[in-house]
C-alpha cells in the first residue's frame, strides 16, 4: 500500500515529539533553580547529525525558540566529529553563542547508535547563579556579570570533567544548586538518547535521515502557505520603554516577501551599559515567537519551519556585541513582541493584540539579619506579571505573562525560603487601559523583611515612564509603580535597599485597550464594576 | 463479618449510564440503567431491584451498599453548585483567580483562562497573618467578621469557605474563624482549607476548599435523599462512598468533605483492575481503561494504583495542562487523554493525521450510527478496518454503515491526503494508538518505570478493540479482558477496602531532622486516617506512611516509604538510603560529590485501610487448546500492513483452555477484543481473556 509509508512517517515524527517532551520532562523534575521547576524556563530538542532542529519540546519558553537550534550549530563548529565519542556531554554558557547570557547553561550530546552518529539532544536551562555581580543591571561589562564557560566537554566517554567543576563551584554561589543543575541537563539529555534509541530499535530505523526529510518539508510547506496568504509589503512601527536610565527607543521594520518574513531593527537605540542589552540571537527568538503566534501558531518548531522567519539589525542594544553587560536581556527582549505585532498590525488591521506590561516583573530579593540580631540569609527570587493587551474579540488577560512562558510561585512557598513577608498579591483595579475590549489588569504586591531583618532587592521593571499602549483608538494601561510604602519613589531599575520596617509596594502594569472605550458593551462595563476590576475612582 | 460473606452493591453514577453491580457470596449480577439526571437516587433503586432480583434477595438482605458518583465532578465543570463565599486573608483575594499567572497555551494569543469557581464580589478578604512557621504576626479581625458574617446571611450565600495564608501550618485563624461564622449562619455548611486540603500552595488549596463548599448543599441534599428512600424501601445497609484515592469512607465523611468524592468513578475502574492484578498475582500492571470520549491508563504496583496528591479537574480546553482547576486531595493517579472510540479525526496543516479531543459523542455519534454525524470518529475507522461488524454491533441491536464511514473518512481525512478510506481508516488508528502509547510512555517514565514491563489490563467499551496494537507500540507481551469490563467501576467499588489517606506539609531537612516533632505529627496524622477507617470496619488496619522528599532547592518530590514504628535517630540514616536509591531510579544518576547538599521532606502521608484478606493467586495460562474459528472476515492487520483473513469467535462460546490464535476477533454484546497476528489469545480459568505475544 502506497499511503503505509506515509503514516508511518506521521506517526514516528508524533513519537520524536513524545521523546523530546519527556526530555523535557526529566529537567523540569530534577532542577534545582527554581526559574527552570517553577516557571518553566527551559528548553529541549533533537537535531540530526549536521545540526538541523528536528522537533523541540512544547514544555519551555519561547525565548529559546530558536537560540537552541543556533547555538548546536557552534557546538558543531568547534568540536571536531572525530573527537566526539559516545557518552560525551559538551556545554557553553557564551551569550553570543548560547542564549543570549551567562545565567543560561546550553549542554548539546551526541547520540550513536551501533556506532554511528545518528542525532545531537540539546537543552538549555537558567541556573540560579553564575558568579560575578549576580542576576541584575549593574555590570559595567559581560567580565563583570560572572563566570564564562566556552564551549568544551563537560563529560568526555561518560566521565565528568572535575576540573570544570571544581572550578565553578569556587565562582558561584549556592554552588550545590548549580553543579545540581549541571548534572540535571547532562540527565535530560540522556533520557532523550535512550528514548530515540529504543524508538529507532523498535521501528528497524538506521538513522533518521528518511524522518528528517519528511518533517521538514511538511513544516516548510505550510510554514510558505501560510505566509503567502499574508499581504506582501513592509511596515514599520517604534516603541519607547524606561531602559536603565535613560529611555529607549526601539524601531523595527517588517518585510512581508512570498516567502520569508523578515524583521529588521535599524533604527533602534544604541547599546546601554547597562546590563539590559540583548544579544541578536535572543531578540531574534522573541521576533519569530511573536510573529508566528500570529501566522503560524500550530506549526511546531524545528530547522524548517523557523527558517522563513528572519531577523537582522545593526549593532545596537537588540543587537549587542561583546563584551556589552547582558545579564537582563529578558527585559528588552521581551519588549520585541510588542515592537514586532505593531508593525504586523499595520499589515493585519484589527487583528492584533494591544501591548501589554510585556516584561516579567522578577524581582531578586537579598535578605539578612539587621546588626546585632540573630536570623537568617537567604536570597529570594519572585515573578510577576503585569496585565496582557486587550485583543480583538477578548479582554486581556489580567496577571498573566506574556510573551514570557512562566508561572509564578506560590507565596507560602516563597516564604519558606527565606524570612521575607508577602502582605499583598492581588489585583490592581484600574489599571487596564480602557477601550471597546479593555486591556488585563496588573497586580499590587507588597513585600517587607521578617522581623529583625532587612533586605536588598535588584529592580528589573519596565513600563514605569512608558505604559502599554492601546491599539485601534484603545487607551493604555496604567504604567507601573515602584515605591515604599510611604509614598517613596524608588527607580525602576538597579539595586537597592529597603529598611528593616517598611515595605516595597510593586503595582506591575497593565495592558492597552483595544478599539474605542465609548463602543465597550454596557454589559462589559456592569460586569467590570461588578467585580471591582473597574472601580470608576481616580487612579 | 468478612467481606466475601456479605451480600454487597456497588453503584457507579455516570455521566450516560448508572452501573449497578451485586455481589453474592462470589456470584456477580449486574446491570446498566440511564442516568436520572432530576433524581439520581432514582436510578441506583431501579439497577438495584434488577440485580436483586436476578440474585433472588430482598433490599433488606444487602448488607452494604458502596457508592461511587461523577455528581460532584459535573457540578464542577458545569458549574452548577451553590452560591458560594470565600473568606481570605486580606491581600489574597485574587489567588483563585490570578492562578499561576502561565498561559496554558503557549502559541494561542486568543486564550481563555478558566473562569474562578467564585467571582471576585463573592470574595472577601480579613485582616489577620500567620508566617510560614504558623505563627502569628497580625491577629485575626474579628470585629471584621462579625460584619461578615451579617452580609453572608443578608446576600442569601449557602455555602462558606475559609482559606487563610499558612493555614496548613496553623489551623487556629480559619477555626475561630468558623466559630465566628457559624455562630451567626445556623444551616449554611462552612468548610475551611485547613481540614479540607492541609497542603502547602495557596491557590490549590483555596481552590480545593471552595470547590468543597461549592458542591457541599447539593451533595448533602443528594446524599440525604438517597438514604432516606433506600430506608422506605426497606434497605437498611449502611452506605460508603468511595473516595477520589479509591478507598470508601462513610456518608457522613462524604457530607462533610464532598470534594473527596471527584474522579471516584475512574478510581473504582482502577480498583477493579487491581483486583484482577491481586486474582493473578500480577506485581506490575498498566490499566487500560477507553471510553466514547476518553482513555485513561493507570499504573499499578504490588496491586496498588499508583496515587497524587493533586490533580486537575474540569479542563476547558482539549484536556490541556493548565487549562482546570487543581484539587488537592490524595487521588489515584491517572493520565487522561482525549482518545475514545467518538473522538472525530482530522487533519492539520502539515497534513498530519490528528484525533480528538473533539468528540462526536453519542448524539450525533460516529457516522457509521446515521445520526447525522458526518465527521470520522475513531469507531468508523474501526469498521472500515474490519474490526467491528456492522451488522453485528451491540448484539445486533444498532445497525452501523461502513458506506457512511468510509465516506466521512474519505472526506475529511482520506481524500486530503490522497489515500484511500482504508488507508486513511488504518492511519487514523495508528495514530490513536500512537497517542495513547506516548501517554502511557511518557507516565511510566515520570514515575521512574518501564512500560513495557507490564502485563496490560484492558476494560471499557473501546478498550479491547485497541488493546493489542498498545501492547504491540508499547513492547507489552501480555493483556488481560477481564469479564464484566463493561461495568469494571461498579465491580471495583465492591472490592475497595475501607480506606484514608491523611497528609500534612511539613518541611524537615534530614540534617535538622526533629524525631520527636515528626513522630508526633504522624501520630496525629494516624489518628485523622484511622478515624475514618475505624467508621466502617473493625478489621486489623495497615499503615503505608511515605515522606514526599527532594534535594533543597529541587520543586518536584519523590515518594520514599518510612518504617510504620516510632522514629528513632538511627531511622534518619535508612531515609537518606532510601531517598538516594529511589532518586537514581527515577532520573538516572543520583547527585554525587556534593558535600552538603541538604535532603528535605515536604509532605508526609499516612494511608491507612483494612487488610483486604489475601487471595490465592492464580496463574495466568499462556497455553490452551487451539479452536477452529466458526466465521472468518477480512480484517487489517497493522503489523502486516493488509487485510487478512480473521477467524471470527463469540466470547459465549469459549472455554477456559480454549486458544484462539490471532489474527482474530472474539465478538461480545459490549464489545469486541481484536487478536492481532503477532498475538494469541486463551480464555483463562475465570473467564478473562488473555493476549499473549506469540514465541514470547
Amino acid at each position: 500500500m502506497a499511503g503505509l509509508d506515509e503514516i508511518r512517517m506521521q506517526v514516528m515524527w508524533n513519537r520524536l515529539i513524545s521523546v523530546v517532551e519527556e526530555q523535557a520532562l526529566t529537567l523540569l523534575r530534577t532542577a534545582f533553580s527554581t526559574s527552570v521547576r517553577e516557571a518553566g524556563d527551559l528548553s529541549a530538542g533533537v537535531f540530526s547529525p549536521d545540526g538541523l532542529m528536528l522537533a523541540q519540546a512544547v514544555t519551555g519558553t519561547p525565548g529559546h525558540v530558536n537560540t537552541m537550534a543556533e547555538a548546536v550549530l557552534h557546538f558543531l563548529a568547534e568540536i571536531p566529529r572525530e573527537e566526539m565519542y559516545e557518552g560525551d556531554c559538551y556545554v557553553t554558557n557564551d551569550p553570543w553563542k548560547g542564549t543570549g547570557h551567562l545565567h543560561d547553561i546550553t549542554m548539546v550530546a551526541p547520540s550513536f547508535k551501533d556506532g554511528q552518529l545518528v542525532a545531537f539532544f540539546a537543552c538549555t536551562a537558567h541556573v540560579v547563579d553564575i558568579g560575578g555581580r549576580g542576576f541584575g543591571a549593574d555590570g559595567k561589562s559581560v567580565y563583570e556579570e560572572g563566570i564564562l564557560i566556552p564551549i568544551m566537554k563537560f563529560a568526555e566517554r561518560g566521565v565528568v570533567n572535575r576540573d570544570l567543576i571544581n572550578i565553578l563551584r569556587n565562582n558561584v554561589r549556592e554552588s550545590n544548586q548549580v553543579v545540581g543543575d549541571f548534572y540535571s541537563l547532562a540527565a535530560c539529555n540522556e533520557v532523550g538518547h535512550r528514548r530515540l534509541i529504543d524508538m529507532m530499535v523498535e521501528t528497524e530505523m538506521a538513522d533518521l535521515d528518511a524522518l528528517g526529510t519528511f518533517i521538514f518539508d511538511r513544516s516548510r510547506a505550510a510554514t510558505l502557505e501560510r505566509i503567502a496568504a499574508l499581504p506582501v509589503g513592509a511596515w514599520d512601527n517604534d516603541m519607547t520603554v524606561d531602559g536603565y536610565d535613560t529611555p529607549i527607543k526601539l524601531v523595527a521594520k517588517l518585510t512581508v516577501r512570498d516567502d520569508e518574513v523578515n524583521a529588521d531593527f535599524t533604527g533602534t537605540d544604541g547599546a546601554s551599559k547597562w546590563g539590559i542589552n540583548c544579544p541578536l540571537i535572543y531578540s531574534k527568538a522573541y521576533a519569530c515567537y511573536a510573529i508566528k503566534c500570529v501566522v503560524a501558531p500550530d506549526i511546531p518548531n524545528n530547522s524548517a519551519s523557523l527558517a522563513p522567519f528572519t531577523v537582522t539589525s545593526p549593532e545596537n542594544i537588540l543587537n549587542a556585541k561583546r563584551p556589552a553587560p547582558v545579564s537582563l536581556r529578558h527585559v528588552m527582549g521581551h519588549m520585541v513582541p510588542d515592537l514586532v505585532l505593531g508593525a504586523l498590525a499595520k499589515a493585519l488591521p484589527g487583528q492584533i493584540i494591544a501591548e501589554g506590561a510585556a516584561a516579567l516583573w522578577n524581582i531578586h530579593i537579598s535578605v539578612r539579619p539587621q546588626d546585632g540580631v540573630q536570623g537568617r540569609r537567604a536570597e529570594v527570587l519572585m515573578f510577576n506579571s503585569g496585565g496582557t493587551g486587550a485583543r480583538p474579540a477578548l479582554d486581556g488577560l489580567a496577571a498573566t505573562a506574556f510573551p514570557s512562558g512562566v508561572h509564578t510561585m506560590p507565596i507560602e512557598a516563597t516564604e519558606q525560603t527565606g524570612p521575607i513577608i508577602v502582605w499583598r498579591k492581588e489585583l490592581r483595579p484600574d489599571s487596564g487601559g480602557a477601550g471597546r475590549l479593555r486591556g488585563g489588569l496588573g497586580q499590587v504586591i507588597e513585600i517587607a523583611a521578617a522581623q529583625g531583618h532587612e533586605f536588598d532587592f535588584s529592580a528589573m521593571f519596565d513600563r514605569v515612564n512608558h505604559p502599554a499602549r492601546g491599539r485601534d483608538g484603545g487607551q493604555q494601561g496604567a504604567a507601573g509603580v515602584v515605591e515604599l510604602d510611604d509614598g517613596t519613589k524608588l527607580r525602576p531599575k538597579g539595586w537597592q535597599h529597603i529598611p528593616a520596617g517598611r515595605k516595597l509596594v510593586l503595582k506591575a502594569p497593565g495592558g492597552g485597550g483595544f478599539g474605542p472605550a465609548s463602543e465597550r458593551s454596557e454589559d462589559a462595563i456592569q460586569a467590570d464594576r461588578a467585580a471591582g476590576y473597574v472601580t470608576g475612582k481616580p487612579t | 463479618m468478612s467481606t466475601t460473606q456479605q451480600i454487597r452493591v456497588g453503584a457507579d453514577i455516570g455521566g450516560t449510564f448508572t452501573d449497578v453491580a451485586l455481589d453474592l457470596h462470589g456470584t456477580l449480577y449486574s446491570t446498566k440503567v440511564l442516568t436520572n439526571y432530576t433524581a439520581p437516587e432514582q436510578a441506583i433503586l431501579d439497577g438495584m431491584q434488577v440485580v436483586t432480583e436476578q440474585a433472588g434477595i430482598g433490599f433488606a438482605d444487602i448488607d452494604i451498599l458502596i457508592h461511587g458518583t461523577t455528581l460532584a465532578t459535573n457540578a464542577l465543570i458545569e458549574r452548577r453548585g451553590a452560591k458560594t463565599a470565600l473568606v481570605t486573608t486580606e491581600g489574597f483575594r485574587d489567588v483563585i483567580e490570578m492562578r499561576t499567572e502561565n498561559r496554558f497555551e503557549q502559541y494561542d494569543l486568543n486564550l481563555v483562562l478558566p473562569t474562578p469557581l467564585i467571582p471576585r464580589k463573592h470574595r472577601f478578604a480579613v485582616a489577620g497573618r500567620l508566617d510560614a512557621s504558623g505563627a502569628e504576626l497580625l491577629p485575626l479581625d474579628e470585629a471584621r467578621l462579625q460584619a461578615l458574617a451579617g452580609q453572608i446571611a443578608a446576600e442569601g450565600f449557602e455555602a462558606v469557605a475559609i482559606g487563610f495564608i499558612h493555614s496548613y501550618q496553623n489551623a487556629v485563624h480559619e477555626e475561630r474563624a468558623r466559630e465566628i461564622l457559624t455562630a451567626k449562619l445556623p444551616g449554611v455548611p462552612i468548610s475551611i482549607s485547613a481540614e479540607v486540603s492541609p497542603q502547602m500552595r495557596e491557590f490549590e488549596r483555596f481552590n480545593t476548599v471552595c470547590a468543597n463548599a461549592y458542591v457541599r448543599p447539593q451533595m448533602q441534599d443528594y446524599l440525604t435523599r438517597l438514604q432516606s428512600r433506600l430506608k422506605e424501601q426497606d434497605a437498611q445497609c449502611p452506605v460508603f462512598m468511595i473516595h477520589s484515592g479509591g478507598g470508601l469512607i462513610s456518608v457522613e465523611t462524604a457530607i462533610e468533605f464532598p470534594v473527596r468524592l471527584v474522579e471516584s468513578g475512574p478510581a473504582g475502574g482502577a480498583i477493579f483492575a487491581a483486583d484482577v492484578a491481586a486474582r493473578f498475582g500480577l506485581d506490575k500492571v498498566v490499566s487500560y481503561d477507553m471510553g466514547g470520549t476518553t482513555a485513561k491508563i493507570c499504573l499499578i504496583e504490588d496491586f496498588t494504583p499508583q496515587t497524587a496528591r493533586t490533580f486537575e479537574v474540569a479542563r476547558t480546553t482539549r484536556f490541556c495542562k493548565g487549562s482546570g482547576m487543581p484539587i488537592s486531595i490524595p487521588v489515584i493517579e491517572m493520565i487522561e487523554i482525549g482518545a475514545g472510540g467518538g473522538s472525530i479525526a482530522w487533519v492539520d496543516a502539515m497534513g498530519r493525521i490528528q484525533t480528538g479531543p473533539e468528540s462526536a459523542a453519542s448524539e450525533p455519534g460516529p457516522a457509521c450510527y446515521q445520526r447525522g454525524g458526518d465527521r470520522p470518529a475513531i469507531t468508523d475507522a474501526d469498521v472500515v478496518l474490519g474490526k467491528i461488524d456492522p451488522d453485528n454491533f451491540a448484539g445486533g441491536a444498532i445497525a452501523l454503515s461502513k458506506p457512511a464511514a468510509e465516506q466521512a473518512i474519505a472526506k475529511d481525512v482520506g481524500d486530503k491526503l490522497s489515500l484511500t478510506p482504508l488507508e486513511a481508516a488504518y492511519g487514523i488508528c495508528e495514530v490513536v494508538d500512537e497517542n495513547m502509547a506516548n501517554a502511557a510512555r511518557v507516565h511510566a517514565v515520570e514515575h521512574g518505570k518501564n512500560v513495557s514491563e507490564n502485563v496490560m489490563i484492558a476494560f471499557g467499551g473501546a478498550a479491547p478493540l485497541h488493546a493489542a496494537r498498545l501492547c504491540e507500540k508499547l513492547g507489552v507481551d501480555q493483556c488481560l479482558v477481564p469479564q464484566g469490563a463493561g461495568v469494571g467501576s461498579a465491580i471495583g467499588f465492591l472490592k475497595a477496602p475501607f480506606g484514608y489517606e491523611s497528609l500534612a506539609s511539613r518541611l524537615v531537612g534530614l540534617s535538622d531532622f526533629d524525631v520527636d516533632g515528626v513522630n508526633a505529627m504522624l501520630a496525629d496524622l494516624r489518628e485523622t486516617a484511622e478515624k475514618f477507617v475505624r467508621a466502617g470496619t473493625d478489621a486489623p488496619i495497615k499503615r503505608d506512611i511515605t515522606a514526599f522528599m527532594r534535594y533543597r532547592g529541587q520543586g518536584w518530590e519523590i515518594p520514599v516509604s518510612l518504617p510504620d514504628r516510632v522514629l528513632t535517630q538511627a531511622d534518619i540514616a535508612l531515609i537518606r538510603d532510601g531517598f538516594t536509591a529511589n532518586y537514581a531510579r527515577f532520573f538516572g544518576r543520583s547527585i554525587d560529590g556534593l558535600d552538603g547538599l541538604e535532603i528535605e521532606i515536604v509532605t508526609w502521608s499516612i494511608k491507612a485501610s483494612d487488610e483486604v484478606a489475601k487471595q490465592t493467586p492464580i496463574s495466568v495460562q499462556t497455553a490452551g487448546t487451539t479452536i477452529c474459528a466458526p466465521h472468518m472476515r477480512d480484517v487489517f492487520d497493522p503489523a502486516k500492513g493488509a487485510l487478512v483473513p480473521s477467524g471470527i469467535v463469540s466470547r459465549a462460546n469459549l472455554k477456559p483452555g480454549d486458544m484462539v490464535p490471532g489474527p482474530a476477533i472474539i465478538v461480545e454484546d459490549e464489545t469486541s477484543t481484536i487478536v492481532t497476528s503477532p498475538f494469541d489469545a486463551v480464555i483463562q480459568s475465570e473467564g478473562s481473556i488473555l493476549l499473549t505475544r506469540k514465541g514470547v
